[in-house]
């Protein structure tokens, strides 16, 4: 199954934020076709992993190659497909679905010249947009689809790039059971066209067809690493409904929580905070 | 009209805010989209100590003034990109530190009175010199080219950044580009409408258009009538009124704003009367869901059960030929 040469190779590597590591020594390979879930409870480091491949966090140590070339002198963005975490798209001035998929063509431009759409870019446009199930939704105002919907627009839109590899933020979390099956449906659809995905997920469930490998973070280290058969939920994953759907690590931009999550309850810390 | 566009100096006033209507609400979008709406009124703060040092040293105000924004709105950018609280504080003393530095300078300058402060402040177009709106308008086309030529980046940076910086575009160097092209609008419009209230024209046309558009395009294309619509007609009517340029465009946009919001109000109202909420389902319709689509109008709708589900905003609506469409979905078994 694993063929060809690694897109993402990872040897001892470290990230983290301004000086300080949060996830260390991961060595991993990612394959071309793969579908990759990177577990892991709060705090464990996925995010930042995925970050530090982006370049969005520090790359503190060890080395990082994507596509054979080090993480310092790649320079290639448009191969790595981000579909960040965001509970919504919503912002302070309208935007279509399309506007924002369209972003997604912006690496194959260059700034300086004046940037036409190409036949080429719309084609490419309504295909990501096809994938996603939302052809139909492509003049609508953004901030007015629903959540899952609204993420399937991040995902057309890092369809868009015609990336090599979909690098996937926790995709489903926070997301109504009808639009988390559309999701999985979308995912299963991509990986059977051959795309090479790795997804920060809790929802192992919503996945479970589509998966050909799991990596689990704890604690800043990798403790699993396996085909999904082989992987025992350990303690505090084992129960979907225990996982927490927001962010585990401090990022910028607008991280804001979904309301009335499955497992914030009154005992729920953050939750609490609400309370006095 | 006649009467005014026979005066040489109506024309270069007309001109310039025909320009500037166009040029704020363009460069305005973005800082609405950043939720940074109050920005462009601390660079009018620090520019009012630019004037008043050429208005001091015999320089060119314009000069002066331009020089004084376009520092600040670097600086600014820089602040904030570093994300300390500290920056915060660091900007409130800059913004009143040079309104204040402004007041006190001009009042100390032989050259001034108290009316050349206010006509920095609140705009007053007949007092500017026509080769100075010539400047402003050449200055206005210069912003309208560069942001027309960067509206893509500076879209998607002011959209998402942290995916914008994913796909490696230089944001910092857009957001810069943004403040600069900011101060520059500040500047250009300080002689129509005023330091203090030339952040009302890069915003209010913009808060209205949302009411108007429903893409990010056509919300623009509506900020710039607005916008044109209240610099050009302020400027008219403060001609014939006899009352000041600034305050004048900036109660007509907000006019605008008001008679678009009630309407727009009184017709969703209308609207939602009209409309039908299908039944809950946690089914989502799309291609190859099972459920025939058939067009309606603009729009597609699904025959679910005999009724015809047209998807609106994160819901289904009921749309009408209940007999029809269920006698097509009979048809397809």
């Amino acid at each position: 199954m694993s063929t060809g040469a690694p897109i993402i190779s990872l040897r001892h590597a470290a990230f983290g934020y301004a000086e300080s590591a949060i996830v260390r020594d991961v060595s991993l390979d990612i394959f071309p076709s793969e579908v990759v879930a990177l577990l892991g409870p709060n705090g464990s480091g996925k995010s930042t992993l995925v970050k530090g491949l982006l370049g969005l966090s520090d790359h503190l140590g060890g080395e990082v190659r994507l596509f054979g070339t080090p993480r310092a002198r790649f320079h290639d963005h448009a191969r790595l497909g981000y579909v960040p975490q965001r509970h919504t798209l919503s912002s302070s001035v309208r935007a279509s679905v399309e506007e924002i998929v369209a972003v997604g063509r912006l690496s194959h431009h260059r700034w300086w010249k004046p940037v036409r759409r190409t036949s080429e870019d719309s084609g490419i446009i309504a295909r990501a947009l096809d994938v996603v199930g939302l052809a139909d939704r492509a003049h609508e105002d953004v901030s007015r689809l629903s959540g899952g919907q609204q993420r399937r627009v991040l995902i057309a839109r890092a369809l868009a790039s015609q990336p090599d590899v979909l690098l996937m933020d926790e995709p489903t979390a926070g997301v109504d059971a009808a639009n988390q099956e559309v999701l999985a449906e979308v995912l299963a659809r991509l990986a059977a066209r051959g795309t090479t995905m790795v997804v920060v997920t809790h929802e192992l469930e919503a996945l479970a067809g589509v998966l050909t490998r799991i990596v689990a973070v704890q604690a800043g280290r990798v403790a699993f690493d396996g085909p999904p058969g082989a992987f025992t939920p350990y303690a505090g994953e084992a129960a979907p409904h225990a996982a927490h759907h927001h962010d585990d690590e401090p990022s910028e931009g607008e991280g804001g929580r979904a309301p009335a999550l499955p497992g914030s309850g009154p005992l729920d810390p953050r939750a609490g905070a609400h309370h006095g | 009209m006649a009467e005014i566009l026979a005066l040489d100096f109506m024309r270069a006033a007309l001109l310039a805010a025909l320009l500037v209507g166009i040029a704020a609400p363009v460069v305005g979008v973005f800082l609405v989209q950043r939720r940074l709406s109050l920005i462009g009124d601390g660079m009018g703060h620090v520019a009012l100590a630019g004037v008043a040092v050429g208005v001091l040293t015999g320089a060119a105000p314009v000069l002066t003034a331009l020089v004084a924004a376009v520092v600040a709105a670097v600086a600014i950018e820089l602040i904030r990109s570093r994300g300390r609280t500290s920056g915060d504080i660091a900007l409130a003393v800059m913004f009143y530190g040079g309104i204040a530095a402004g007041v006190v300078l001009i009042a100390r300058s032989p050259a001034s009175s108290p009316a050349s402060l206010t006509a920095y402040l609140f705009g007053a177009i007949t007092t500017a010199a026509p080769a100075d709106l010539w400047v402003f308008a050449a200055l206005a086309l210069v912003v309208l080219a560069v942001t027309t030529l960067l509206r893509p980046w500076l879209f998607a940076v002011a959209n998402d950044e942290e995916y914008a910086r994913a796909s490696g575009l230089p944001v910092t160097a857009l957001n810069i580009a943004l403040a600069v092209l900011t101060a520059v609008t500040v500047v250009v419009s300080m002689r129509i409408v005023g330091l203090l209230l030339i952040s009302a024209l890069m915003i209010l046309p913009n808060a209205t258009a949302q009411l108007l558009g429903r893409t990010f395009r056509a919300s623009v294309r509506w900020a710039v009538v607005i916008g044109v619509l209240a610099s050009v007609g302020g400027v008219v009517t403060s001609y014939f009124a006899e009352t000041p340029s600034g305050g004048t465009i900036v109660l007509v946009a907000i006019v605008a704003f008001l008679a678009v919001a009630v309407t727009k109000s009184a017709l969703d109202h209308a609207a939602a009367r009209r409309h039908r909420r299908a039944e809950q389902h946690d089914h989502e319709h799309g291609e190859g869901c099972g459920h025939p689509a058939v067009m309606h109008g603009d729009h597609v709708d699904y025959l679910h059960g005999g009724h015809r589900h047209a998807p609106h905003e994160g819901h289904y609506d009921e749309h009408d030929g209940a007999q029809a469409t269920s006698q097509a979905e009979e048809a397809r078994r």
